[in-house]
Parts: structure tokens; C-alpha cells; sequence
């Protein structure tokens, strides 16, 4: 996803001379043709995230396009009060760019895991969250965000996710896509465990259980008209993400169906349980560890089938 | 009218806009009167009827807390409306005690939360060099704020791509919120500092405005390099019982004895201050 980012975000800075990226000290030999081909436009402000904010909010107020870019935990937790005053309350034209999405830097450990990121941006009046699936939606999601005048976060995984979209992708700012159909279940999904969570179905499939996939990955605004009639045809929805539960896009999707749905459904969502996670290995390993690996999305997707099924009775 | 008049005028303003809100940041204005008195009138090439300009010199008032200083200088300057003053902190005014960038003309920035806007005006001055602009930036810090870790990183980045568009000018009054700078926390060797990290440094009797002037006439200090002016002040100044006394950071008087000395010293008649509170 990050390549793919950066190769979209070099094509767009090539049509577009306001454009720019502004790096942490984070990115080595990936941003060296951006750098070497507009050197004006390419910043490295060294180890201060929270300057980083600061200087691309004034550079969008006289007319620039600041992407900035490090690694999420600090570009989003170390940067909040930049990002809220700086970028949010003046709705400043930046682009918070957090590369690892969830556990991804699974050897690096907590500090530079992504768990609670989601949860401190979307309080933010006027910022917009993007959390693309694999790198073809985070190349396409790229094109969409320089487009919007605003703020957005936009959260990316690194490299080697599988991938879910072929070429002919268009990605719509906004729009949840329905990446399988099935009337039993709705499983809503964002990031590239989008990728677990449909492996998770296809098995589920063969169990017999009719299980519909969506990638949700536009967290806010989110497409409340994908989730509410997922809600209605299929009365049991489950949130997976690679983020803390709390203040995860499962609580804003439980949000919108408490609030706006008229069905009767049952609920579940899979993410960490407020934990940082002390575990080393690879990215599937600590997935598994911390319980939102697919076979947990199968396993509740059975539970709740069973709850379900009790009601109806 | 002679500057100092305009500077005592700018004095009353901020003292009868505070009292009738009973909120506002008297003493940290007072502090800073002179310094805004010499940048808008005789240093920044603002335009009022082209105020977004984009060769236009851009003000940040990184010690967002003297926004009525701000405030009464931008009616002044007719930027905004005189009447305006009276809604300051008030039911469906705009003047809040903090300057919001969006709905008050002539506010390039939104501050209020120290450390912010140095960071904020290299961004701008870093802009103006990709862009050719022969504009400059002046950024107005308290010192109590430059205890803040984010001024100094954006300090060594200002430097480090030598952003001589950019000024910043310190309000050094040695006191903050409860107690003296040197106390708390100490800045000093604060001209050193700033030499440290590759700023040209000036130092000025904040409350000269000749001298302020004459300072900030001839920029930058040192080529390649962006310029910070150390304004020595004394905080409350106008009214002596809040000079040098830290409980008026955020304190507005009240009782009878206080308001006539204020008035008094900031040359108000009673008449007209109980004309300007209808």
C-alpha cells in the first residue's frame, strides 16, 4: 500500500506543482524519485512530527497541497494538538498520511503499532478518514483525497498486502463496497484485514452460511446506506478491524444502526480488547494473538448465527 | 496621530472591551501594545482592501491570549469594525479571547494554544521561498511560550532552510501565568539560544516604539537567517498595580478602588468609561 501510495502521490504532484510531501525522516529509498524529481516539493523535516504539522498548515494556507507522512503513531497521537488546531479548526488543505495500519510493524512492539488512531481523528470536527484495503484501492484512494479540500487522515498498510481489486477498481470518497453478497451475515471490514475477513467468508460459505462482505474504507463520512441495509437483509452484522475496539470504526457502525436502524439485528465487534499488544512475530501472529485472526471472525460469525437463529425462534 | 497616542488609545480599548466581558487577557495585551503598534503601522504591507493578498506580509499571533491588543489594532487600522470591540466575548460576537483565523478578517491564524504558531509561519515563509514571494512573516511569541518544545523545532528548522522571510518577535516580560519565567522555568540564556539555533538576534526596549521600529526596519539580521527581535517588556504596563504581578495574567479589576487607578493612569474619565459599558 505504501508504494502504491507514493507512486500516486508522484504522478499527482507531477500535474500538479502545489503538491507536497513533507516526511518525518521516515521513508528511506521509496520517496527518492519524488525527491530527486521536485526537490522543492519534497521536505524531510527530521524527528519532529508536531513542527511537520505545523509547517503544512501554513504552507495550505498560501495555497499548497501538504501530504505529510511518518510512521502513524506519530503523525497522529504525538501531532494531536497540531493536527486539531493547526490542520481541523481552520480546516486547513492537509494530508495526515499514517503508514503500519494496525499491528502491521509487528516486530517494532506497541509504540509503533496503530490501535487507537482511528478513534483519536474521528473525534476531530472536519477531518475525513480513509483506510484503503490493498494497494490498488490505497493507489486509487490517493487520486481521491488530493482531490478534497480539507483534511484527511488517510491510513495505509506497508507493503505486501494481498491483493483484493484488480485495475478496473474505481474507488468512490464515501461509498462502502459490497466485495461479496450473502443474505445470513454482514461482515464490515477496513484495512487489509478486508483480505481476512473475506477468506473468513469463503470458508464460511462452505459451512453453509451466506455471509456478505464490505469494506468500509471511507471511516468518516461513513456510508451509513451500505450499513443499514446490510442491517435490514441480513439482521446480524460484525466489525472487524486491526484497532482497539474502543473508539473503532465497530463503534461508529453500532452507532449508526443503534440510532438508525429499524431492524432487530445482533452485533459483534472484533478488534483488540483495550490492549496494547507486547507480542512479537509476524503480522499473522500477532493477529492471532490478539484474537482477530480469521478463524475468530469465523467463530463469531458462528456464535452470533446461533444467537440469531435463537431469536427467530 | 503620533503613535504613542494611538499605543495609549489601543490601551483603553483593551481595558474597556476586558471589563465589559469580564474575561480577556489585560496584562499579557498591555505587554505587547507598542510591538503591534510599530509592525501595523509602520512595517507590515497589509492592504486592507486586498487582505488576502497573497504578496501580503503575514501577522501570527502566536500569543493568541493578547487578542484584544490584536482586536483593537485591526479596528484601528479599520480592518475590522470599531464596534466590533464591544462584542468581545460576548453572545453572537466573533472576538473570542483567543483569535479564530476564519471569521475574523485580517486573522491569519488560529491561535490560542501556545507553541503553535512558529511552526505555522515557516510553513508560510517556506511557501514564499518555493514561490519566489518577497513577503515576510512575523510571528509574535510570549516568553513563557517558548518553554514549549515545538518552538524550537520549528526554530531549527527555520533555520536550517534559511527562511530570512521569517520574524519573530518575542514579548519578554519575564513573567508568566503563575510566576516569573526565571523562576518556572528559565529561558535564559535566552539571546544566546536563539543564536544557537542559527538565528540574527536583536534585543529592544518593547515599549520604545521608535525603537522597535527601528529595528524591525532593516530585515533580516543576518543574511540567510530568519531574525527574532527579544521586545523587552514589562507585563501590565499602563496600570501599576498589575505591572510585574503575575495574578493579572487573567484577572480583570473589580473593585472601586482598582478601577479608579486604571482609569485614572490609562487617562479614561469616569464619563467615559461608563459611556463606553451602555
Amino acid at each position: 500500500m505504501r508504494n502504491a501510495y507514493i507512486s500516486a502521490l508522484y504522478d499527482i504532484a507531477k500535474r500538479n506543482k502545489q503538491v507536497m510531501s513533507l516526511n518525518a525522516d521516515i521513508g528511506a529509498i521509496v520517496f527518492d524519485k519524488f525527491k530527486s524529481d521536485f526537490p522543492d516539493r519534497f521536505v524531510n523535516v527530521g524527528v519532529a512530527e508536531q513542527n511537520m504539522i505545523g509547517i503544512a498548515a501554513g504552507l495550505a494556507s498560501c495555497g499548497k497541497i501538504p501530504f505529510t507522512y511518518t510512521i502513524t503513531p506519530f503523525i497522529t497521537a504525538r501531532t494531536y494538538e497540531q493536527i486539531r488546531v493547526d490542520v481541523c479548526l481552520q480546516n486547513s488543505n492537509v494530508k495526515i498520511v499514517g503508514v503500519g495500519a494496525g499491528l502491521v510493524y509487528s516486530t517494532l512492539g506497541p509504540t509503533h503499532h496503530a490501535i487507537e488512531d482511528i478513534a483519536i481523528m474521528k473525534t476531530l470536527p472536519n477531518m475525513k478518514i480513509v483506510s484503503p484495503a490493498d494497494p490498488i484501492e490505497s493507489k486509487m484512494a490517493t487520486y481521491a483525497i488530493a482531490e478534497i479540500k480539507g483534511p484527511v487522515y488517510f491510513r495505509i498498510g506497508t507493503a505486501g498486502e494481498p491483493k483484493i481489486y484488480d485495475e478496473n477498481y474505481e474507488f468512490t470518497f464515501g461509498k462502502g463496497v459490497e466485495l461479496k453478497h450473502g443474505d445470513d451475515v454482514t461482515l464490515i471490514a477496513t484495512g487489509s484485514i478486508v483480505y481476512d475477513t473475506l477468506m473468513a467468508a469463503k470458508e464460511l460459505e462452505l459451512k453453509g452460511i451466506s455471509t456478505r462482505v464490505i469494506n468500509i474504507h471511507t471511516i468518516k463520512p461513513l456510508d451509513k446506506d451500505i450499513i443499514l441495509k446490510a442491517a435490514r437483509e441480513t439482521g446480524a452484522i460484525i466489525t472487524i478491524e486491526e484497532h482497539n475496539l474502543e473508539g473503532g470504526v465497530g463503534s461508529s457502525i453500532a452507532s449508526v444502526i443503534l440510532e438508525e436502524s429499524e431492524s432487530q439485528i445482533k452485533f459483534k465487534r472484533i478488534g483488540l480488547n483495550d490492549i496494547f499488544c507486547s507480542y512479537y512475530g509476524t503480522h499473522q501472529e500477532l493477529k492471532t494473538h490478539s484474537g482477530i485472526a480469521k478463524e475468530d471472525i469465523i467463530r463469531e460469525v458462528i456464535n452470533l448465527i446461533k444467537l440469531k437463529d435463537k431469536q427467530v425462534k | 496621530m503620533e503613535l504613542e497616542e494611538i499605543a495609549k488609545n489601543i490601551r483603553k480599548k483593551i481595558f474597556l472591551m476586558s471589563y465589559r466581558a469580564g474575561s480577556g487577557h489585560i496584562a499579557p495585551s498591555f505587554s505587547c501594545v507598542e510591538i503591534l503598534v510599530a509592525l501595523y503601522f509602520k512595517i507590515l504591507n497589509i492592504d486592507k482592501n486586498n487582505l488576502n493578498d497573497e504578496n501580503r506580509d503575514r501577522f501570527i499571533l502566536s500569543k493568541g491570549h493578547a487578542s484584544s491588543a490584536l482586536y483593537s489594532i485591526l479596528a484601528k487600522k479599520d480592518i475590522i469594525e470599531e464596534k466590533l470591540l464591544d462584542t468581545f466575548c460576548q453572545k453572537d460576537g466573533i472576538l473570542g479571547a483567543h483569535p479564530e483565523a476564519h471569521s475574523i478578517p485580517g486573522i491569519e491564524v488560529s491561535t490560542g494554544s501556545l507553541g503553535h504558531g512558529l511552526s505555522f509561519g515557516s510553513g508560510i515563509a517556506l511557501a514564499g521561498k518555493i514561490d519566489n514571494k518577497n513577503y515576510k512573516v512575523f510571528v509574535l511569541l510570549s516568553d513563557g511560550e517558548c518553554q514549549e518544545g515545538s518552538v524550537w523545532e520549528a526554530a531549527a528548522f527555520a533555520s536550517h532552510h534559511k527562511l530570512d522571510n521569517l520574524v519573530a518577535v518575542v514579548d519578554y516580560n519575564m513573567l508568566q501565568s503563575l510566576g516569573k519565567t526565571n523562576e518556572i522555568l528559565s529561558l535564559e540564556p535566552f539571546n544566546d539560544r536563539w543564536k544557537a539555533f542559527g538565528w540574527g538576534v536583536k534585543e529592544v526596549d518593547g515599549h520604545n516604539i521608535s525603537k522597535i521600529i527601528e529595528n524591525l526596519a532593516s530585515l533580516p539580521y543576518t543574511n540567510n537567517k530568519p531574525s527574532v527581535l527579544i521586545a523587552h517588556t514589562v507585563k501590565g504596563k499602563g496600570i501599576s498595580f498589575m505591572e510585574n504581578v503575575p495574578l493579572w495574567h487573567y484577572r480583570i479589576p473589580n473593585n472601586r478602588e482598582e478601577i479608579e487607578i486604571a482609569l485614572k493612569e490609562l487617562g479614561l474619565d469616569r464619563k467615559e468609561f461608563e459611556e463606553a459599558l451602555k
